[in-house]
C-alpha cells in the first residue's frame, strides 16, 4: 500500500500574507452613497484580486455583486478601479498591487447595477454606431475564388486594435467620457480606426463621417489615460490621432 | 458645418494667431513697453492701415478660434439639443459682436469719430 506523505503545515506553507480588501458597496435602488466593506483576505504571490473577491463571496458575504467569466484577461468581464485604477481584476496579481489594503470599486464613467458589476449599454451602443465589421461589396459566400489578401504590412496597421476585448476600461480612464455623456468614448474610436486601416475595408467614409460630429472624435483630448490602462496593450490614443490623420486630410 | 471643418479653422486660425500676434509683439518691441501703450502711439498704429489690418486680421483669428475653444469647452458640459443650439447660435453672435466693436475702433479713428 503506497504511503501517502504527511504534509506538516509548518513545514511546508509559510504562513500567508494578509491583505485588506476594501469593496465599494453600493444598490441604486437602496442605497443614497457608496460604502465600502473591508475583509482580511490571506494571500499568495499568484492570488489575483479576483480570486480574492471570489474568496469574500465564498466565506464571508456571497452577496458581494461582481461580473467575471475567463479568468484569463480575454473575456473582459472583470473591469473594474482597483486602487484607483482601472483594471481587469483576473489580471492584476495582489503581489504587484504593493500594498497592504486593496480596494476595489465599480468603473467610472458606467452606470452601476449593483457594487462592482455596471451596464454595459452605451459602450456597446457606440461600438455597434461605429460598424465594427467589415464593409464590402463583394461577399467571400457569394464569390467562392475570391479572397481577401492582406500583406503583412497592411496587417500591422490594425493588428494592435483587433486585440481589443470591450473591457471598457479606456473608457473608464477617459477623462471626457466624464463629463460628455455622448462622447462616443476611446473604445469605439479605436474600433473604427481598426477598421478604416483594414486593406479589405471600403467603408471609411461611412465611419468618418459616424465619428465627425459634435461629441464624435474631435472631443478628446489626448490625455492618453486610455492607453495607460488597456490591458491588452491597445493603443486607443494613437488610433484616435490617426484616424484624425484621416479627417484632416494627412491620411487617405 | 460638419465637425471636422469647424476643428480645420480651429487649428488654422491658431497657426495663423501664433505667427501675426509674433509679428504684433516684434512691432511692440521697437518702442519702449510703456511709449507703446500711450494715447497717441496707440492711435498711430490704428492709422497705419497695414498694421490696423493685421490687428484686425488678428481680432478674427482669436475671434474665430476662442469661441469655437468656449464652444467646445461648453458641449462637453452639458448635453442637450436645445442647449447646444444655444451654445453654438450664442458663441456665433458673441464673436461676431466682438469683431464688430474692434472694427469699430478702427473705424472711428481712421475716420476721427469719437476722437477728443
Amino acid at each position: 500500500m503506497a504511503q501517502i506523505p504527511i504534509i506538516t503545515e509548518a513545514s511546508t506553507t509559510p504562513s500567508p500574507k494578509v491583505i485588506t480588501l476594501r469593496i465599494a458597496r453600493y444598490n441604486p435602488q437602496h442605497d443614497s452613497n457608496k460604502k465600502f466593506m473591508e475583509f482580511n483576505i490571506p494571500y499568495e504571490r499568484w492570488t489575483t484580486v479576483l480570486e480574492a473577491i471570489l474568496e469574500v463571496k465564498k466565506y464571508f458575504d456571497h452577496s458581494v455583486a461582481v461580473r467575471y467569466s475567463c479568468r484569463q484577461a480575454t473575456c473582459g468581464s472583470c473591469g473594474m478601479i482597483i486602487n484607483g485604477k482601472p483594471r481587469l481584476a483576473c489580471f492584476t496579481k495582489i503581489s504587484e498591487l504593493n500594498s497592504n489594503v486593496v480596494t476595489v470599486e465599480p468603473m467610472n464613467n458606467f452606470p452601476v447595477i449593483r457594487d462592482l458589476a455596471v451596464k454595459f449599454e452605451r459602450l456597446f451602443n457606440t461600438h455597434h454606431k461605429v460598424k465594427p465589421y467589415l464593409i464590402h461589396d463583394d461577399s467571400e459566400i457569394t464569390t467562392d475564388s475570391k479572397e481577401f489578401l492582406q500583406s503583412p504590412k497592411e496587417l500591422e496597421k490594425y493588428i494592435q486594435f483587433s486585440n481589443c476585448i470591450k473591457c471598457g476600461l479606456c473608457n473608464s480612464a477617459c477623462p471626457t467620457m466624464a463629463t460628455d455623456s455622448l462622447f462616443v468614448g476611446p473604445q469605439a474610436l479605436a474600433q473604427a480606426y481598426r477598421y478604416v486601416a483594414d486593406s479589405r475595408d471600403k467603408g471609411k467614409d461611412t465611419r468618418l463621417k459616424i465619428i465627425d460630429e459634435s461629441h464624435g472624435i474631435w472631443r478628446c483630448h489626448f490625455a492618453g489615460s486610455c492607453s495607460q490602462v488597456c490591458p491588452k496593450g491597445v493603443d486607443p490614443a494613437m488610433g484616435i490621432q490617426l484616424l484624425r490623420g484621416y479627417m484632416l486630410g494627412f491620411r487617405s | 458645418m460638419r465637425e471636422s471643418i469647424i476643428m480645420k479653422i480651429h487649428y488654422g486660425t491658431a497657426l495663423a494667431a501664433v505667427a501675426l500676434v509674433a509679428v504684433h509683439i516684434l512691432m511692440r518691441l521697437t518702442q519702449g513697453f510703456s511709449e507703446s501703450l500711450q494715447y497717441d502711439s496707440v492711435i498711430a498704429n490704428y492709422k497705419f492701415l497695414p498694421y490696423a489690418g493685421m490687428l484686425e486680421i488678428i481680432l478674427i483669428l482669436l475671434s474665430i478660434h476662442g469661441f469655437n475653444g468656449l464652444r467646445v469647452i461648453l458641449l462637453e458640459l452639458k448635453q442637450g439639443r436645445t442647449y447646444e443650439k444655444a451654445v453654438s447660435y450664442g458663441c456665433v453672435a458673441a464673436m461676431i459682436a466682438l469683431i464688430t466693436y474692434g472694427t469699430r475702433t478702427i473705424i472711428m479713428v481712421n475716420t476721427g469719430l469719437g476722437m477728443m
